[in-house]
């Protein structure tokens, strides 16, 4: 690497960040992590120390929407590390050259950086036909297995490279794989969803470089930090739903209440994702609080899962409480209505009371 | 003797684009344009619920998202004769405008700035000098001579240490470069600040569709509730958010957009002569004011204009048989018996792919080399994007278009031929994103009078059940995608989706040649485009990025088996 010495803090400096502006960076993409302040310190050291790691972003059979939304990042300064500190080789997004000169970038940072590139994908693989998606003439499958011979370590962007997305879903006309199924003997991170979320693209990034490890991943590969939590348990509807309040038709009263949406088809109880804490371009809402149900973007599959609007009969993993269908039922028996209702609240109330409580609790003790 | 020189891959586009031009003379004497990826989404739209179509076609394109969940909930509610609340209409106006404000930003920054500045030559200019014409260009606030300082400085150690990023290799020096240090300067300023900028926009698809990329919509309406007296749904903070959201936009079309738009193009005032092309438009026209099915008050309108006559506009008709065929000479594709044009209604889609084993050098053009199909009008070639919407609007007498479209050739000093022109794409989506801007302002009035007047539905519940369906209908969803004229057609059989059909802005205009060896507008535009030095094709790239290409969505069709599949397409 032309400058090993550089770090990126050095970076940060010399564009005319202070290094308050820059810990405030870790402690940023700490929060987003989820990490104590001994791992904000952390961070900060090794973003300090580390130096550039160069990216090739490859795009097969995709939408762009990853980049999009890796572009969408929200804390002011990740935009300017992505482009600048990972040293973004290779794109077809962004990348000012085309043609021979893109193949040139590519070729370049290929040989001169073997073994040490990171390589990001964003889009699923054809294999029934080398035809189905070329680039330079060159087809997706020959790319990605030169590509990924010299990568670190790979980044399967969205459900598109961790699962195939859309283009796979019956009957998967063109034999659209994921990258894993087609690339073996290569650490590969699955940052799962249509799109994934632009802070959890920023937050495997910072990941990577400042723990310089591969996140710890589920048994889909996906990154436990983002992606070890229901979205229904980590919805802020969730207490209705333990009510037994429903919305029962879009737009209905209790729509307009922002009730539990399990009844129009919300995948929140199968899909793990980090939508209800981090929500969607910095923080501002996230499908169900905008009054849609989770359609289960970020599970492999998503789009053979029945029709998106009819719901969930009931589901695994769930403890004491009915399920929907059942407390719906009690919810709607005219006598009683108010009794069983308040009964299921009043629990709910408690146990989040008591939940609050401690995490209060804890913050002054800390 | 001419050369063939290939630009494979076309960067700063969406999805797969090959161009393979013929050069003679220093100039382009012919061109092609391959589409080389197929995803199928039709096939696995059959047997499916139509409610779920918007959200399978919409991750047809994630650059231009929204504009295919748009198009396909028309074509189910067109299909089922549901007319959707005004609220509804209005929040899909205020999406669709947030979709144009950052779609038509990010492609002049991000996309197509950097066919027309000089990354380096940014290194040469003076700080003091640049702020004092950006200055006089705008009142834009990040405009000192601290500022330019800083950020030459930044760019100085960028580029001193060797690794240039998404910036290596670009054709910096080029003798096509004509912008002075200072204006490069300011344009890279603005490549940065836009990066910030355009995520701030979409956050109006983040409240009223939960998430952007590919926020939420709904047959019937929308899915967010309105209630101003209630914490979890759209109320006065929301509302209040989604003023500023769209001021702050405004802010920055009218004060880092459009006066960079203005200064860059005196630079470029050939290119107001090169790149023209097709002399065909098409537009579908969108942004109803009242009601989708009022297509004479939508604020950008439907029609056609025929060899740049801009005195009259011809209708185009949506449900007419007669006018809408598609070609597959030139597509990896066959058609049974017949093998001539077809209207869609009578389509198949078989696949074929006959192109040279991967891996190649050149295609063979001389047969089948693209998976686009080829989309005629009435057997003529229709270009479709911006200026076809500017020329439609000016043509038919609008006066707000006529107002810009006039500012614009007073202020540059060019007549108006020079729309028809690779400079002209490139101003006409600048001016329209400016009306944009303001229309969008407007409907979030009218959204805010309907709620003080007592209306808060977001939704019709009316045909959302199935079993209040007719057993077989189909249905047609127009829009216009900010690359151009887009429409969704779908055949409902038994609740479920019998067959689905898109023909796409890059359709039209990325598509091969058809059977009588016309070529559609990314080809016919680089006839005659002077190329400087072969090995460094700048100008390749300014023609064909001035129709900002989406690739992904242009390419959809296919049928594994070669079976027949009888996809509905009418228009």
């Amino acid at each position: 690497m032309s400058e090993k010495d550089k770090t990126l803090y050095q970076e940060i400096r010399d564009k005319g960040y202070s290094r308050r502006e820059f810990m405030k960076f870790c402690g940023m993409m700490g929060a987003i992590l989820g990490l104590q302040s001994t791992g904000i310190a952390q961070i900060a050291k090794a973003l300090e120390t580390k130096s550039r790691i160069p990216i090739l972003w490859m795009h097969f059979q995709e939408c762009t929407c990853c980049s999009e939304s890796f572009i969408r990042s929200s804390h002011p300064i990740v935009a300017d590390i992505i482009l600048d500190k990972v040293s973004l080789d290779y794109t077809e997004t962004l990348m000012a050259a085309a043609g021979h000169q893109a193949e040139k970038s590519l070729h370049d940072t290929m040989t001169k950086h073997a073994g040490e590139y990171i390589l990001m994908v964003e889009g699923s693989i054809p294999t029934k036909n080398d035809g189905y998606c070329t680039i330079g003439g060159k087809s997706a499958r020959q790319i990605l297995k030169e590509v990924a011979a010299g990568a670190k370590a790979i980044v399967a962007w969205g459900n598109c490279a961790s699962s195939g997305c859309v283009q796979a879903a019956n009957p998967n006309p063109t034999g659209a794989k994921a990258v894993h199924e087609v690339i073996h003997g290569k650490p590969i991170i699955n940052v799962q969803g249509c799109p994934p979320i632009a802070e959890v693209m920023a937050g495997v990034v910072v990941h990577l470089l400042a723990f310089e490890r591969i996140p710890q991943l589920d048994k889909l590969g996906r990154p436990k930090e983002f992606y070890s939590r229901r979205v229904h348990d980590t919805c802020y509807r969730r207490p209705n739903y333990d009510a037994g309040l429903f919305v029962e038709s879009f737009d209905d009263e209790n729509a307009k209440k922002g009730y539990c949406l399990y009844k129009m088809g919300c995948r929140g109880p199968n899909t793990y994702n980090s939508c209800g804490v981090i929500k969607w371009n910095n923080g501002v809402s996230f499908p169900n609080q905008s009054g849609h149900p989770c359609i289960g973007c970020s599970e492999a599959n998503f789009w053979d899962n029945g029709p998106f609007y009819k719901h969930l009969q009931s589901f695994p993993g769930f403890g004491v409480e009915k399920t929907a269908d059942k407390i719906g039922l009690i919810v709607g028996l005219a006598t009683g209505v108010g009794i069983a209702t308040h009964a299921i609240s009043t629990n709910i109330l408690k146990r989040r009371e008591i939940a609050v409580g401690k995490a209060e609790l804890e913050e002054k003790e800390s | 003797m001419s050369k063939r020189i290939v630009v494979d891959p076309v960067t700063r586009i969406e999805g797969h684009l090959r161009v393979e031009a013929e050069i003679k003379d220093g100039k382009i004497v012919d061109a092609f344009s391959s589409g080389t990826m197929v995803r199928g989404l039709e096939i696995i739209l059959k047997g499916r619920d139509p409610r779920d179509a918007w959200a399978f076609t919409e991750r047809v394109c994630g650059v231009c998202t929204t504009v295919h969940a748009l198009a396909s909930v028309r074509s189910v509610e067109n299909a089922l004769d549901i007319k959707i609340p005004p609220n509804a209409e209005l929040i899909r106006n205020l999406m669709f405008c947030a979709q144009y404000m950052q779609d038509h930003v990010v492609h002049f920054y991000h996309l197509h700035a950097l066919d027309w500045v000089d990354v380096v030559s940014a290194l040469k200019a003076d700080p003091a000098e640049t702020s004092k014409l950006a200055q006089t260009i705008s009142k834009w606030p990040k405009s000192s001579p601290g500022y330019f300082s800083d950020l030459k400085k930044r760019l100085a150690k960028f580029v001193e240490s060797g690794q240039l990023g998404i910036f290596a290799n670009g054709y910096w020096g080029h003798s096509a470069y004509k912008l002075p240090s200072e204006v490069n300067l300011i344009g890279v300023a603005h490549y940065l600040e836009a990066l910030e900028w355009q995520k701030e926009i979409v956050k109006i698809h983040t409240i009223f569709g939960g998430k952007n990329p590919h926020p939420n919509y709904l047959v019937g309406g929308v899915p967010c509730s309105v209630n101003i007296n209630e914490v979890n749904a759209i109320n006065s903070e929301r509302l209040a958010y989604v003023a500023d959201l769209l001021k702050g936009a405004t802010e920055f079309i009218e004060q880092v957009y459009i006066p960079d738009l203005m200064a860059i193009a005196p630079y470029y005032l050939d290119w107001g002569g090169i790149g023209g092309g097709l002399s065909n438009y098409l537009s579908y026209g969108d942004l109803p004011v009242n009601g989708y099915a009022d297509v004479d008050n939508y604020k950008f309108p439907r029609g056609i204009i025929m060899n740049r006559d801009l005195s009259k506009v011809i209708p185009v008709d949506a449900t007419d048989s007669e006018q809408i065929q598609e070609s597959i000479a030139n597509s990896y594709y066959t058609y049974e018996g017949d093998s001539g044009p077809k209207h869609p209604w009578e389509g198949q889609t078989n696949l074929n792919y006959t192109g040279p084993k991967p891996p190649y050098d050149y295609l063979d053009v001389d047969q089948q080399y693209s998976w686009l199909k080829t989309p005629r009008w009435k057997g003529n070639a229709m270009e479709v994007g911006p200026l076809s919407r500017m020329l439609v609007g000016y043509a038919s007498g609008r006066e707000e278009f006529k107002e810009v479209v006039h500012w614009a050739l007073k202020t540059l000093d060019v007549p108006v031929e020079a729309l028809f022109s690779t400079l002209g794409r490139t101003a006409a989506r600048g001016l329209e994103t400016k009306l944009i801007a303001g229309w969008s302002m407007e409907f979030f009035n009218s959204l805010m009078a309907n709620i003080k007047n007592g209306d808060d539905r977001t939704f019709t519940k009316e045909r959302w059940d199935p079993s209040s369906w007719p057993t077989d209908v189909k249905g047609v969803g127009l829009t216009e995608a900010p690359r151009g004229a887009l429409a969704h057609w779908i055949v409902i059989k038994d609740k479920l989706i019998e067959n689905y059909q898109l023909v796409v802005p890059s359709t039209w205009n990325a598509s091969p040649r058809d059977e009588k060896g016309q070529r559609s507008a990314y080809e016919e535009s680089l006839i005659g485009t002077p190329i400087a030095d072969p090995e460094n094709p700048l100008e390749i790239l300014r023609t064909i990025h001035s129709f900002d290409p989406c690739i992904a969505c242009a390419v959809h069709l296919y049928d594994e088996k070669g079976s027949y599949v009888h996809q509905i397409q009418t228009f």
